[in-house]
């Protein structure tokens, strides 16, 4: 059973909460990992396995770099899914 | 410069208490910290020793998410027990090339290197955490420590097992002697109680298998006493050139008079039975402080209640002190905080600096009947030592034949 953007999204932002502390609600489509969420590149590593854990999903390291905002991660997980 | 170097600051998380104060408080009072494991891994793993002294505050109720997510338990102790030591010496303006760490962990990050592997054998090793490395380093801990307290004048490690926080304080005596180093912050730290080594100390029947008695379990000096009682936490000291202290005005709780490491060479886990090697550490560090053993009025004594260890260290005593060793009052903290391994030497010298502080040493329970062959003067409920200037010291050996001691003096302006 494939997640809708917005389960996607719920989920995705309690990985980040789980990993980093940063409130879900802060955790938004538009907002940008590095500049408004202050993830650095370890944390998002942890999230990335954590996100697949949990989307059945596999995220290749060489696409970790194009996710730049969380409505990317997002995009990159529902088409995924396939 | 006088040579004098004095504690200006204390730390700690312990299973008596999440600081100093409370800790202390609990140890006068004569509680335990020992209680019984709550996890289903006993039961899984069918795991024979059930108790231990976990950290009385969980470092999660400190520290934030991400510190918890990126230290190992140990380090998470290391830097509550860092930070509060700093803060009471008054969270001094330092040259951070003049400042160093000396930082002690006798097993390191356990729970992570475990972990780890565990998720590498279950879920691959795309699974393993980026930060495994950094967390499972033996100097997790000193690095964590150097880096939020902006050291930069070298973060070391002491590793030699139940020894090492005492040999890391007896460590900083060298560094600030040195003349390089204005402060340095010390102390040790452990987080063991994981189903590994609590089935390996207990394979090696190095624990105590009290189930049903817990709190009454660690028992140094009692004839009933049937091995140590495995404790987690930190501790952490502040510590100066007396030049350096009264220069910003600092509170001073003690000199650090003296410190000396020796080994034994006799066995890997058995203390040397006629403690010579343990007792040339005491004199040793006596001589470093210029002191005769018969200035000595307190020892926080290594007492861990193994059966060997507990007369070994009597020998080493008798060894050094005579007929005076009747005429010094001993305490064996262990009974209350069971015991902190690589924290163990740096929870004591925070007992013996506030013992010379406050004038009293702090009880030993669980002495019901003491054995015959350790006929030591142990203080059983809160002792006054006196108004006299005094010295005292603190023992701690390891496996591996180490053995470390400090001595601390009655501050003197």
């Amino acid at each position: 059973m494939a997640f809708s953007q917005d389960e996607v999204l719920a989920g995705l932002a309690e990985i980040v909460n789980d990993e980093t502390g940063i409130a879900t609600a802060s955790v938004q489509l538009d907002k940008s990992f590095t500049d408004d969420l202050d993830i650095d590149s370890i944390s998002m590593m942890t999230i990335v396995v954590n996100a697949e854990d949990k989307f059945g999903v596999k995220i290749p390291d060489e696409e970790v770099k194009n996710l730049i905002t969380v409505g990317d991660a997002v995009s990159f997980i529902v088409s995924a899914q396939g | 410069m006088s040579g004098k170097i004095v504690v200006t600051g204390l730390g700690a998380t312990t299973p008596l208490g999440g600081d100093v104060e409370s800790t202390w408080k609990a140890l006068l009072a004569g509680e335990s910290g020992i209680s019984t494991l709550d996890y289903e891994w006993i039961e899984r793993y069918e795991i024979p020793v059930t108790f231990a002294g976990q950290a009385k505050v969980k470092a999660s109720e400190v520290l934030t998410i991400q510190e918890c997510k990126r230290l190992d338990p140990s380090s998470q102790f290391a830097l509550i027990a860092a930070r509060e030591a700093w803060a009471d010496a008054g969270a001094p303006q330092v040259v951070p090339e003049r400042m160093s760490v000396e930082y002690a962990t006798g097993i390191g990050g356990v729970w992570t290197l475990l972990d780890a592997y565990d998720t590498l054998k279950e879920k691959g090793p795309r699974r393993v955490l980026p930060m495994t490395v950094p967390m499972l380093m033996p100097n997790g801990p000193a690095a964590a420590i150097g880096m939020d307290l902006a050291a930069r004048g070298g973060v070391r490690t002491s590793v030699s097992a139940c020894a090492s926080g005492t040999e890391a304080i007896a460590n900083a005596i060298d560094r600030l002697r040195s003349g390089e180093i204005d402060i340095v912050l010390a102390g040790g730290c452990e987080a063991a109680i994981h189903p590994m080594p609590i089935a390996a100390f207990a394979a090696m029947h190095a624990t105590s298998r009290k189930n049903e008695s817990p709190t009454t379990a660690s028992r140094p000096y009692d004839v009933n006493r049937d091995g140590f009682v495995m404790g987690e936490g930190a501790g952490a000291l502040v510590l100066e050139t007396e030049e350096h202290a009264l220069a910003r005005g600092a509170k001073i709780y003690a000199e650090l008079a003296g410190g000396a490491v020796t080994s034994d060479a006799y066995h890997i886990t058995a203390p040397d039975p006629e403690g010579s090697a343990a007792a040339r550490a005491v004199l040793k560090a006596l001589a470093v402080a210029g002191a005769t053993p018969q200035d000595v009025v307190h020892i926080n004594a290594h007492a861990t209640s193994t059966p060997v260890g507990d007369i070994a260290e009597y020998n080493a005593l008798k060894r050094v002190f005579g007929d005076h060793l009747g005429k010094i009052a001993i305490s064996a903290t262990k009974s209350s905080t069971g015991h902190l391994l690589g924290g163990a030497g740096a929870i004591e010298a925070i007992f013996t600096v506030l013992a010379l502080h406050t004038k009293t040493a702090p009880p030993t329970i669980n002495l019901d009947n003491q054995d015959p062959e350790i006929p030591l003067d142990v203080v059983t409920s809160p002792r006054n030592l006196g108004d006299d200037n005094i010295l005292a010291i603190s023992n701690s050996f390891g496996f591996g034949g180490h053995n470390a001691v400090i001595a601390f003096r009655t501050y003197q302006g």
